[in-house]
């Protein structure tokens, strides 16, 4: 029974924070309302969102940690645009902040796959470069709520069949990477990338443009994520999202997407974010202090990966290792 | 990122290199030509560069970075990162802060802020090599966990207080305009080219790196000598949280925020691979003095540090670039 529910993340995933749910609730009954549980989840949106696009970037066997520092820049340009222009339509806005991670993302994807570079190297320091130049644009000004439009602001809390924009555009991102991850070829290209580079080479999978596509996907999901953390949060500076990249691979790796690629799925992704979210939303109710945070998140961290690696290890064992095979 | 080496079939070159023209060719040549470089354009560009104490100065802007850099192209070359050298410092100084608040002296401060670098490199340690789990996802978990506990600790608050010769490891000279901690990074620096490139065990270091494999069935004790790297880069970290809470004189939570980008940024630009195996201390000792030349120059520009990290950024990628690319023009001329 354990060790079929460790073999199913989701499951374990949905074990642990049920039991998380029913311990709080016992003390604080509001908090297990479903219009409260709609708020963590509207709450831990753009994480789920970033999340999944991180995933497809994992699953070729690299990692992004640019996308908190393309969310800076690029919530920062649409933020000074609908400053500057508040006669800009919203739609080009947001479809400008899509293009603007879609580019800054295929930078990060042609240095993978042209140049060879390691993931790790390039994303490092396109990290430094993009967040630079948020303050390179904004001269370290801030934007703030009453220089942005009202329906720049108010569009992803728009209340839709009596949910907010911004979930339905979660709920439109969880179904929509479903399709691509399974459905797509391009998604299983994602798969066999990271499964085993070389054998996807034979197989005909350009794995050097299907890094790049991944690449393009989470840059392209972290812009749009710029415009929605602009207008929840109602102001742009250098520094929003700071450190948020690390917040994205950690829901990842807690929904049992492998580090070494090849493993991992929309529904672990997602159950990943929602259960830091949990925990985010769950600490100040309780009473504790939000400084435990970071640390709380930190172990959990360290659990999924041990738990990862034991979960991949059940999978059998090399008998008699071949001949030139990678170790 | 752990990828499979394509192998190019190995051509056997007409005439050997001489010693002399392989090392102009090296990185390290190239890295210290860019270092002369940068050095000649700061005294033109500011008259107050080539002053004495003002290059003294310069050098407290990456020595306890380039302390932990040279433990971590140890781990670097041996296949595995430390993402959370920055964290080991704000709890180590966390620790230290701690231990002001019980009365205890400034040897009883640099013990716990170099037990405490000890502990959190063996944590690591233990969750890389016994368990034989990834260090990048193991290292990003215990980076929030360090720095997490250096939060519950703090908060907003912040630690000062420390004793009046507690200053000496940050502040203080050893003779004339040369700081204790310029001295402490050279001997640092002398110790780690000496173990990678002078001993056994640095040669098992490079050996992990290249085939771990190979390098068990050779005898090599490959999760020892990791957990012994992890040790040192805790011990590293440990040593830049005495020097730079010694140099602050007060210890907050977001104490060296950052700093493993830098760490990392330093070893990638001296010419370690990132995917383990080769590179060499010289080349992290000259990328050290590249970067603080280069962030002090700005500096004294007055380019606001954001701009600073625009460059360390590009550096990090163009440094790796702009070889490959080269090489491929270079082939490219000698096919057609």
């Amino acid at each position: 029974m354990i060790s079929a529910l460790l073999a199913r993340r989701e499951a374990l995933l949905v074990v642990a924070m049920a039991i998380l749910l029913v311990a709080i609730t016992r003390r604080f009954p509001a908090f297990a309302t479903p219009a409260n549980l709609a708020n963590v989840f509207n709450d831990t949106s753009i994480l789920i969102i970033l999340a999944l696009g991180q995933t497809a970037v994992i699953l070729t066997r690299s990692i992004d940690l640019s996308v908190a520092a393309n969310l800076a820049f690029t919530g920062m340009v649409v933020a000074m645009l609908n400053d500057t222009h508040p006669d800009l339509p919203l739609a080009l806005l947001i479809g400008l902040s899509m293009l603007i991670g879609l580019v800054l993302g295929a930078i990060n994807g042609i240095l993978v796959w042209k140049l060879d570079i390691p993931p790790i190297v390039v994303t490092l320091g396109t990290l430094t470069i993009y967040r630079g130049m948020a303050f390179v644009i904004s001269g370290g000004e801030w934007v703030n709520a009453h220089e942005m439009t009202r329906p720049f602001l108010d569009t992803p809390r728009q209340l839709v069949l009596g949910l907010p924009v911004l979930t339905w555009i979660a709920v439109a991102v969880i179904l929509g990477a479903w399709v691509i991850f399974t459905r797509t070829a391009v998604g299983r290209a994602f798969y066999a990338t990271g499964g085993n580079p070389v054998a996807s080479v034979y197989a005909g999978i350009d794995v050097g443009r299907t890094r790049f596509m991944a690449f393009c996907l989470s840059g392209l999901v972290a812009g749009a994520c710029g415009y929605l953390w602009v207008a929840r949060y109602a102001v742009a500076y250098v520094d929003i999202a700071g450190g948020f990249e690390l917040d994205v691979v950690a829901a990842c790796v807690i929904g049992g997407v492998s580090i070494a690629g090849g493993i991992g799925s929309v529904g672990g992704a997602v159950l990943g974010a929602l259960f830091l979210g949990l925990i985010k939303n769950a600490l100040p109710v309780i009473g504790v202090s939000p400084f435990w945070q970071m640390a709380i998140s930190g172990a959990i961290i360290i659990a999924a990966v041990f738990i990862n690696a034991r979960a991949e290890r059940r999978k059998g064992r090399i008998i008699l290792r071949q001949v030139g095979a990678p170790a | 990122m752990t990828d499979v080496p394509t192998h190019s079939p190995r051509a056997i070159p007409d005439r050997l290199d001489t010693r002399l023209s392989r090392g102009l060719r090296s990185w390290e040549a190239l890295l210290f030509a860019v270092a002369i470089a940068i050095f000649v354009a700061n005294a033109f560009a500011s008259p107050y560069f080539l002053d004495p104490w003002n290059l003294s100065d310069a050098t407290f802007n990456f020595t306890e970075k380039a302390i932990i850099a040279i433990a971590m192209a140890f781990l670097v070359i041996a296949g595995e990162i430390d993402l959370s050298v920055a964290a080991i410092i704000a709890l180590a100084s966390t620790a230290m802060g701690a231990a002001v608040q019980f009365g205890i002296g400034t040897p009883g401060l640099v013990a716990v802020g170099l037990a405490v670098g000890l502990l959190c490199g063996a944590f690591n340690g233990l969750l890389v090599c016994r368990f034989g789990l990834p260090s990048i996802v193991v290292t990003i978990g215990t980076m929030s966990l360090f720095r997490g506990i250096s939060f519950v600790v703090l908060g907003d608050q912040v630690y000062k207080g420390y004793p009046a010769d507690f200053a000496f490891f940050g502040q203080g000279y050893v003779g004339w305009v040369i700081s204790f901690e310029f001295v402490a990074f050279l001997i640092v620096a002398l110790v780690g080219g000496i173990v990678l490139h002078r001993t056994t065990f640095g040669r098992k270091v490079y050996a992990i790196g290249n085939n771990p494999l190979a390098a068990t069935f050779s005898g090599v004790r490959v999760e020892r000598v990791k957990f012994i790297l992890f040790l040192m880069t805790g011990l590293a970290s440990g040593i830049a949280a005495v020097m730079l809470t010694s140099r602050l004189g007060s210890t907050r939570p977001s104490i060296a925020l950052g700093w493993e980008l830098e760490v990392v940024t330093m070893v990638v630009l001296g010419g370690v691979n990132i995917l383990g195996g080769s590179g060499t201390i010289l080349g992290v000792v000259i990328a050290a003095f590249v970067m603080g030349l280069v962030t002090f120059g700005l500096g004294l520009l007055n380019v606001p540090g954001v701009i600073m990290s625009i460059f360390i950024g590009l550096m990090l990628i163009g440094v790796i670039a702009i070889p490959i690319l080269a090489g491929r023009v270079a082939r490219h001329r000698r096919s057609a």
